[in-house]
């Protein structure tokens, strides 16, 4: 049997893209910056939202959304620091999809807020693929991954706009080159903002939350 | 694991164009593939010949064209393919790439069966 060629030309990532520009109009309509947070399990996603939260509560209307593969425990604690929060269970899915950050927004007072943070999923690969509608991209990467992590993970770090180095506190106790780190991290992504900070001792706080302070004031 | 969700979208691109083309049945598909999309070929078949069961792709050919990773320095425009995650410009040394090729995605065509 003979076969044609139909030409398709079109981006297997489009129908997320659609719904993530609608997801954008919505966030632009009503004031809110949203910041997407991607990293690995355990690198301090939710640590930096509620040290965020504790730093800017008085000055800045937050809310959440919790990305996870099953439990509430991130809404539960993002709730307990005092923000509005939506937990997404994925039931598996490694990464957070435009179309599910749409369905969540109902349950948010989108209008009486200045910035969202979307915490994704723990992982260093898929979230990257998966545009949101988010204004910032913001990767978290901790002292104790070690140095070596934009070897294994360019993508992550060559596709975000922010880099925070969690967990400065424990530099002392580990091998950590950071002049190495930062050395590929800058290679990979001429642009990106960093911030050094540790969520326990409070370090590098102020430049973060005056970063994140500009960027929600729009 | 996300070569699932990506798994669906290229089914549901694919039958579209097909009917449009008055096809009913695929027997190739051309995928162009950058190497910073991060998307195992193995997994997008294994998951491709599952989902795609009833449809007009099923047991459809993928074929995978990769694109490599393309660099140019935005300080002295010299270009270049990195060997790893190290991409400083290898000409002058800043850290100033620019990612020309690799973060390529798409359906390039199919080939439907005459009727």
């Amino acid at each position: 049997m003979s076969t044609r060629r139909v030409p398709v030309v079109e981006r297997i990532m489009k129908a997320n893209d659609v719904q993530a520009m609608e997801n954008r109009s919505i966030f632009d309509a009503n004031g809110v910056h949203v910041v997407n947070i991607m990293a690995s399990p355990g690198a301090g996603k939710t640590s930096l939202i509620l040290e965020t939260v504790r730093r800017l509560g008085d000055r800045v209307r937050m809310a959440a959304i919790e990305g996870d593969l099953a439990s509430t425990v991130d809404t539960d604690k993002v709730r307990a620091g005092g923000i509005p929060a939506v937990q997404i269970n994925t039931g598996g899915g490694c990464h957070l999809d435009a179309n599910q950050v749409g369905r969540a927004l109902p349950d948010l007072p989108l209008e009486d807020l200045d910035l969202l943070f979307i915490e994704n999923v723990g992982n260093m690969v898929c979230p990257v693929g998966f545009y949101l509608g988010e204004h910032t991209r913001v990767a978290i990467s901790s002292i104790p991954e070690g140095d070596d992590k934009p070897h294994k993970y360019p993508k992550i770090f060559a596709n975000v706009d922010v880099l925070v180095i969690n967990k400065v506190d424990l530099l002392p106790y580990l091998a950590f080159d950071m002049d190495a780190f930062l050395g590929l991290v800058r290679g990979l992504n001429p642009e990106i903002e960093i911030f050094p900070v540790s969520c326990v001792t409070g370090e590098g706080f102020d430049a973060w939350t005056t970063w994140l302070h500009e960027q929600a004031k729009g | 694991m996300h070569e699932l969700a990506v798994t669906q979208s290229i089914i549901e691109i694919v039958n579209r164009h097909a009917v449009q083309a008055g096809a009913s049945r695929v027997a190739r598909i051309h995928l162009v593939i950058g190497e910073l999309s991060s998307v195992v070929d193995d997994s997008v078949q294994f998951y491709f010949d599952y989902l795609s069961e009833g449809t007009p792709c099923a047991g459809a050919e993928l074929v995978f064209r990769r694109v490599d990773v393309q660099l140019a320095c935005g300080a002295c425009g010299a270009t270049w393919q990195p060997r790893d995650a190290d991409w400083r410009c290898p000409a002058c040394g800043q850290a100033r790439a620019q990612v020309t090729e690799g973060r390529e995605f798409y359906v390039d065509s199919i080939e439907v069966e005459e009727t």
